[in-house]
């Protein structure tokens, strides 16, 4: 099954040609594909990362939408054993009805397992869970040269760690078992708090970080660096039970759908200050307390289908890093001294605290600290020159960049970031490789080139 | 349930017939699922399990055997004496330019997609008539309302799988049991993956879920989407004169 297609990523850039896409529909195609296909071949699921470590320009995508089957739930251990192109809708709209909910859950629901494992993905309940990776009991990988290797703790540990957030160059993830959490309803008893500056920020986090499962905060950026305010979100699961059928399932997108592509005036620097002052004062009072269902707490962007589409056809970059722990947020304030200095309006930005769980995966992005993700409408060079200085800042203060989000970091950024990328190389497929590797995981690219 | 509880499927590996299952299976409906590959058996029926089926047994079978109909029949009727529900969802594709020179390939194409449906239907309506209810569907096709130059060898199986249903329909109408002809339009399946996705195919779930409420809502026969029963009444009223002159 090969056709000639262009494939993006959520973040539209950058735009890359393929050979053609592989859709294996049953277990069996998976090692056919990879046996008969010229290299280089990626894995892909619903391709919503953001840069290009879900495309593979002059190569093939291997789809792992039909291996989308639930394979076995044990409701004693809530481990469930699915196929890595199930997603998280999928798992939800199964599971939440039994009483069960995901372990590690990002801000869309629209990923695969296979994506939240190769990308060892985190959630609001970080400090307290850890990364997707730490409620992966097991899983199955299967190699060009047709092995199949079970990777677990006690088995093959090392492919285990270099599989967990190895985007997806370590092999075809088949399946994995998944250890679900036990919920009484679909409902989250939730509070927000604004905040008028980062030291507030901070003691808010410390103070909730014990008593609430779910935290995360939503900036306003485009003020003076010492006037940053915004809303610290906590929440936990709430003890209600489901009062009618239907209020167990999240709805589907179905109407709303952003249907074209925005001219790029949409979200300039005027219209992202109107919304952050209509968004910080829809909220009146100083902290609001109130229960809501799990989707418009977790997944709130969902609610409308291809709002990547509002960023034009130039599409957008997104910008995450983590920074270690430091007194008074030192590195934080400095990066958004830099953003605000330069004027770039960021319509989502979010903060959070980092726990100290230790991830599993050799190029697991999460470590303890601060984590601040920002959108920008790509707008060119000079855009890329101060995420550039960005980068460098990050790296100054002991931090790191989110692969899944990124498009244009430098080779250096990344590497001097992961120190375990030699040891990660060895287990990457020979046949295996990503637009994103190639641009910055070659072990030749900091010697300078080929 | 209002629907049907215990349900025989032929084809059930198909993608059509898996989105149309897995809406079933949440309303603990039990199952006998018959396809040509084992491994791919095990995989949907712990996958059906999951999503809070009852009873899921399996068997491999092959359309081209009528031995392995007679098998199949036999095994699902001592397993489930009370089955109330019989889905054919299996078809192949096939290739229009090769049947038009080699007669072998298009009585193969006869075989799967009709003679041995209409075996299996012939096999099964005793059955239902001695229990008095029940709910047959048949995947039949859009392409079965007329003859197109493009794949009229399609057509012509598809047309012949109407005209059975709509015969069957009657005859079982008169013992209580229900049959649905259901009528897809092009979707997005590993049948058709050679095809450019234009904007009139349709996702394998859209489709099982107008089966699944098909069958519900007791319906004879289905277009799916809803918008293929307006397109095939313009194509079915095109006079001849002036069809034959056009390429479809």
């Amino acid at each position: 099954m090969k056709c000639n297609m262009n494939f993006e990523s959520w973040g539209r850039f950058p735009k890359v040609a393929h050979i053609g896409e592989l859709v294996p529909h049953t277990i069996r195609k998976v090692g056919e594909y990879l046996d008969s296909t010229e290299p280089p071949v990626l894995p892909r699921g619903l391709g919503r990362s953001y840069g290009d470590s879900c495309l593979n320009e002059g190569g093939y995508l291997l789809s792992t939408r039909h291996l989308n089957k639930f394979l076995g739930f044990n409701p004693d251990s809530g481990i469930v054993r699915c196929e890595s192109g199930v997603s998280l809708d999928e798992l939800l709209q199964v599971f939440v009805p039994k009483g069960w909910f995901l372990p590690v859950t990002p801000g869309t629901k629209y990923v695969t397992i296979g994506g939240a494992i190769a990308n060892d993905i985190h959630g609001k309940n970080h400090h307290k869970a850890g990364t997707f990776c730490n409620h992966v009991v097991c899983f199955e990988l299967e190699r060009s040269d047709g092995s199949r290797i079970l990777c677990s703790r006690d088995n093959n540990h090392d492919w285990f760690r270099a599989t967990a957030g190895g985007l997806g160059l370590t092999g075809v993830l088949l399946w994995a078992d998944i250890v679900l959490k036990p919920v009484h309803g679909p409902y989250i008893d939730m509070e927000s708090i604004k905040f008028e500056n980062l030291n507030e920020f901070s003691r808010i986090s410390a103070e909730s970080a014990e008593g609430f499962e779910y935290t995360v905060s939503w900036l306003d950026c485009l003020r003076d660096a010492d006037k940053i305010r915004g809303i610290f979100m906590r929440g936990n699961h709430s003890e209600k039970t489901s009062e009618k059928d239907s209020d167990m399932l999240h709805s589907q997108p179905g109407f709303a759908s952003f249907p074209f592509d925005a001219p790029s005036v949409l979200l300039s620097n005027p219209t992202i200050k109107l919304f952050n002052f209509l968004y910080y004062n829809k909220q009146r009072g100083k902290s609001l307390k109130s229960r809501v269902h799990y989707d418009p707490f977790f997944y709130p962007l969902d609610k409308v289908a291809h709002w990547n589409r509002m960023y034009g056809t130039r599409g957008f970059l997104q910008w995450q890093c983590v920074v270690p722990p430091a007194d008074d947020n030192k590195a934080i304030k400095m990066i958004l001294e830099k953003i605000t200095e330069n004027k770039l309006g960021s319509f989502l930005v979010v903060l959070k605290e980092f726990g100290d769980t230790e991830a599993q995966g050799m190029l697991s992005f999460p470590i303890a600290g601060t984590t601040l993700a920002l959108d920008f409408p790509n707008t060119g060079q000079r855009l890329f020159d101060i995420l550039d200085e960005l980068d460098k800042l990050v790296i100054e203060f002991g931090g790191r960049i989110y692969p899944a989000k990124d498009a244009r970091m430098a080779g250096s950024t990344f590497q001097k970031a992961f120190p375990l990328l030699d040891n990660f190389r060895k287990y990457i497929d020979p046949k295996f490789s990503s637009s994103f590797y190639r641009r910055v995981g070659r072990h030749d690219l900091l010697s300078g080139g080929d | 349930m209002a629907g049907i509880n215990k349900i025989a499927v032929f084809g059930a590996c198909s993608t059509i017939a898996y989105e149309t299952l897995k809406l079933f299976a949440k309303d603990g409906a039990a199952f006998y699922l018959c396809d040509r590959d084992e491994d791919e058996l095990k995989r949907l029926s712990g996958d059906l399990s999951v999503r809070g089926a009852g009873d899921v047994g399996y068997s491999v079978f092959n359309a081209l055997d009528e031995r392995s109909i007679s098998e199949a029949v036999e095994n699902i009727l001592s397993k489930h004496p009370d089955l109330d529900g019989l889905f054919i969802a299996y078809g192949t594709l096939p290739d229009q330019k090769r049947c038009e020179t080699d007669i072998r390939e298009m009585n193969k194409a006869f075989t799967i997609n009709f003679t041995s449906t209409a075996s299996i239907l012939t096999q099964m309506a005793d059955h239902f008539v001695k229990q008095k209810h029940g709910t047959i569907a048949v995947i039949s096709s859009v392409a079965g309302d007329r003859g197109r130059e493009s794949n009229y060898v399609y057509g012509s199986v598809k047309s012949a799988l109407t005209a059975f249903t709509s015969g069957l329909r009657q005859r079982l109408c008169k013992a209580g049991v229900h049959v649905l002809t259901i009528k897809p339009g092009m979707v997005d399946t590993p049948m058709t993956a050679d095809f450019k996705k234009g904007i009139l195919f349709s996702q394998p779930d859209v489709i099982g879920k107008g089966i699944y409420n098909a069958i519900l809502k007791k319906k004879n026969i289905v277009y799916l989407p809803w918008f293929w029963r307006w397109i095939m009444f313009i194509i079915r009223n095109i006079p001849e004169r002036i069809f034959k002159k056009i390429t479809l």
